[in-house]
Formats: structure tokens, sequence, C-alpha cells
């Protein structure tokens, strides 16, 4: 579903609608074939507007975001962005490119989560027969593989990075257009989360327990978060505690073929220290 | 500085959780973590800033876990050093301003 009013185009990710506001055409017509799947007609929670620049193109910067009174401060070499969770408004300076703009609505809403008990998490995610699974590890553990070889009634959330938000009964996995190898946007839609999984491969298909500790340290570890805030870096830990106690957490070890998802269908755990 | 003015308190950038009986605590400023064992939560929890060292040892550790004294406050004084040098407990000769978690 597509809404310009003007130059706008409504991004929902998450159940989270963020109104992206340029006077360039080009632009749009770019965002809009980046969002196409996650594009709404929801009244916008926040908006941003963008001002294009055409210099700036460095990225090698690290990404700084910190709070100066009620404003977030984003900034990258190729980007400085300007945001008021207050007023719900925004500015964004920019060069026109989609790997910024991603990066810019990464943190936007990695941020809006923190404040409400979710996170955006380094990981794959997938649903299959209702209920959402998550994978997750260091580069190269087989994030991508995972969903190369799901099955065809298998819906790709993502290959990189997973959306977590809590929901009555636990936490809910949401598609997301942000791909990391396999340069496929997710699906727009969301499941319970059943088990988040932590990738090593090996001979043979095999699930193991994680110690609770261990398994709030991996995902601390794994959770995407820029910002320089105290508080909202123990709103995270208490989020990351609270996930790991109503949510499975196990180790996946797998050959890399398709059998690995009979474990994963099969798999019927519970919290490790219920 | 001998334990009985020996005042520790934790750090305000500290966040702690109970979890399946154990306690994790992580440093906000630098994202680092460390589990503490009964005794060491024990203390942890008891860091009020205004309890000398050597009466938490005595109130709780001894009593609580059955320990020798002179050893407890041994090994207390080397646990508050480890957890001071990562920033999860200040350490002072004077009481302390409480940063309750």
């Amino acid at each position: 579903m597509t809404s310009t009013s003007g130059k706008t185009a409504c991004v929902e990710i998450g159940k989270i609608p963020i109104a992206l506001s340029t006077t360039d055409q080009t632009f749009l017509d770019l965002l809009q074939r980046r969002y196409e799947g996650f594009l709404s007609s929801s009244r916008p929670e926040f908006e941003l507007e963008f001002d294009l620049i055409s210099e700036g193109l460095a990225t090698d910067d690290d990404v700084r975001v910190s709070r100066e009174g009620g404003e977030w401060n984003l900034k990258r070499g190729d980007f400085h962005a300007c945001w008021n969770p207050s007023t719900g408004r925004g500015k964004v300076r920019q060069n026109p490119n989609p790997y910024s703009l991603d990066s810019v609505l990464r943190i936007m809403h990695s941020l809006i989560l923190a404040e409400r008990g979710g996170f955006l998490l380094h990981a794959a995610s997938a649903i299959c027969e209702g209920r959402a699974y998550l994978f997750s590890g260091v580069s190269g553990a087989g994030k991508t593989t995972m969903t190369r070889l799901a099955p065809s009634d298998v819906t790709l959330l993502t290959d990189e990075i997973s959306y977590v938000r809590p929901n009555e009964d636990g936490y809910s996995a949401f598609g997301t257009p942000f791909s990391g190898e396999l340069a496929k946007a997710g699906e727009n839609c969301a499941a319970p989360i059943a088990c988040l999984f932590f990738l090593a491969q090996g001979p043979e298909n095999h699930v193991d327990e994680l110690p609770s500790t261990e398994a709030v340290r991996r995902l601390m570890r794994n959770i995407l978060f820029f910002a320089e805030d105290h508080g909202l870096v123990e709103k995270l830990f208490a989020t990351a505690c609270d996930f790991v106690s109503r949510i499975p957490i196990r180790r996946l070890t797998f050959y890399p073929d398709a059998k690995v998802w009979d474990e994963i269908r099969n798999f019927n755990g519970v919290p490790q220290h219920v | 500085m001998s334990e009985d003015s020996i005042y520790i308190a934790r750090n305000s950038a500290i966040a702690a959780r109970a979890l399946a009986g154990e306690m994790m605590v992580m440093n906000s400023a630098d994202s680092t973590f460390f589990t503490l064992n009964e005794v060491a939560t024990t203390i942890f929890q008891a860091a009020d800033g205004k309890t000398p060292l050597s009466e938490i040892v005595r109130d709780h550790i001894c009593e609580e876990f059955d320990v020798d004294p002179q050893q407890a406050q041994a090994d207390a004084r080397q646990f508050v050093n480890e957890l001071s040098a990562h920033g999860i407990l200040l350490v002072s000769s004077q009481p302390l301003a409480s940063e309750t978690i």
C-alpha cells in the first residue's frame, strides 16, 4: 500500500509508521522502491525531513548517537540527523544513497524500541508454521545459510536484522526491509517468537541448552544499540533478562543442509530456567 | 586502609539483575558483564556506602555462610578490589553516597 502526499512516503516497520519527507522526486522514488512492501497509509508516529547533500560519502567514521536535551543526534561521515521523540519530528542531512537511509532508520528504530521494551538483533528470522525463529551468531556462523536452506513454506522476515517487540505473552518478531548477503527484503508480517538459536556449524545437527546468564551475555552482544545513554542501556539489559526468562534460547549446531529445518520444525522447548 | 575504614558503594553506571538464581551485573559504560557468586552477591547488595566492609562481612558473610571470620575478611577484600578495578564498586576510606540499583 502506498501513500504519498506531496513528496512524503510513510514506511512502517514493526508497526511503527515513520513519514519520510523530501523535496526531491528522485529520492522519493528511490525510497519507495527500497521500502516497497513496507509503505503504509497509517498515520505516522514520527516524521523525518530529508535535506540531501552531494558531499559526505565517507562511511568509515564510527556512528555517534547522543542525546542533548530532549533531542537525539545521530552522526556518521555520510549523515547527520537530529530527532526529537517528544515532538516526533526530525531532520536528516545525508547523501541520497539508500545505505545511509537504512542506517538512519535502523538507529531510530533501535532508540524507539529500547524505550518500548524491544530491540533490533543481529540475527536472521523466519516464520515456520505460525511461529517465528531467530538465528543469531557472529559473521559466518550461518545466518544467511539458514535462510537459504529454508523450505518453501517458511516466510523470511530478515537475513540480517531481526525486529523484536514485546507482546501479551512474550515477544514477536517482525519482518524488516534490512537485508544482508541475501540482498532480499523480508516479508512485512509478524509472529510470536518460539526460540532464539545461537548458531554454530558442525558435522551434525543438535540443539543444546544455554545457561541463562550466557544467554543474556550473547543476546546483549548481538543487540544493535549505538546510543551513549546509561538509562537506555539499563532498560535494554532489563529487556534482555526478561526476554531470556520468557523465550527459549538454545545453541543450534548444524550441518548446512535442508535437514536442519526438521530440527527447527520439531523444536518444542521452554525457557531454560522455568 | 583497614577493613574498619573501608566503605563500598555500587557505581551508578552499573545495572544488575538476578536471573535463575545468579546476579548479573553490567557496566553500561563499556557493556562488560559479570556474574556474581552467592558471597559476591551478598557483598554487592550490602554495598550501601555507609556500612564498613568489616561490618558487612561480619553481619552477612560470616553469619549466612558459616565461614572463618579472618578468611572471610581477606576474601572480601580481594573481591572488592576486583570489582573496584572493573568499576563496579566504589571504594573509599570515608562513607560514600549510596548509588543503589
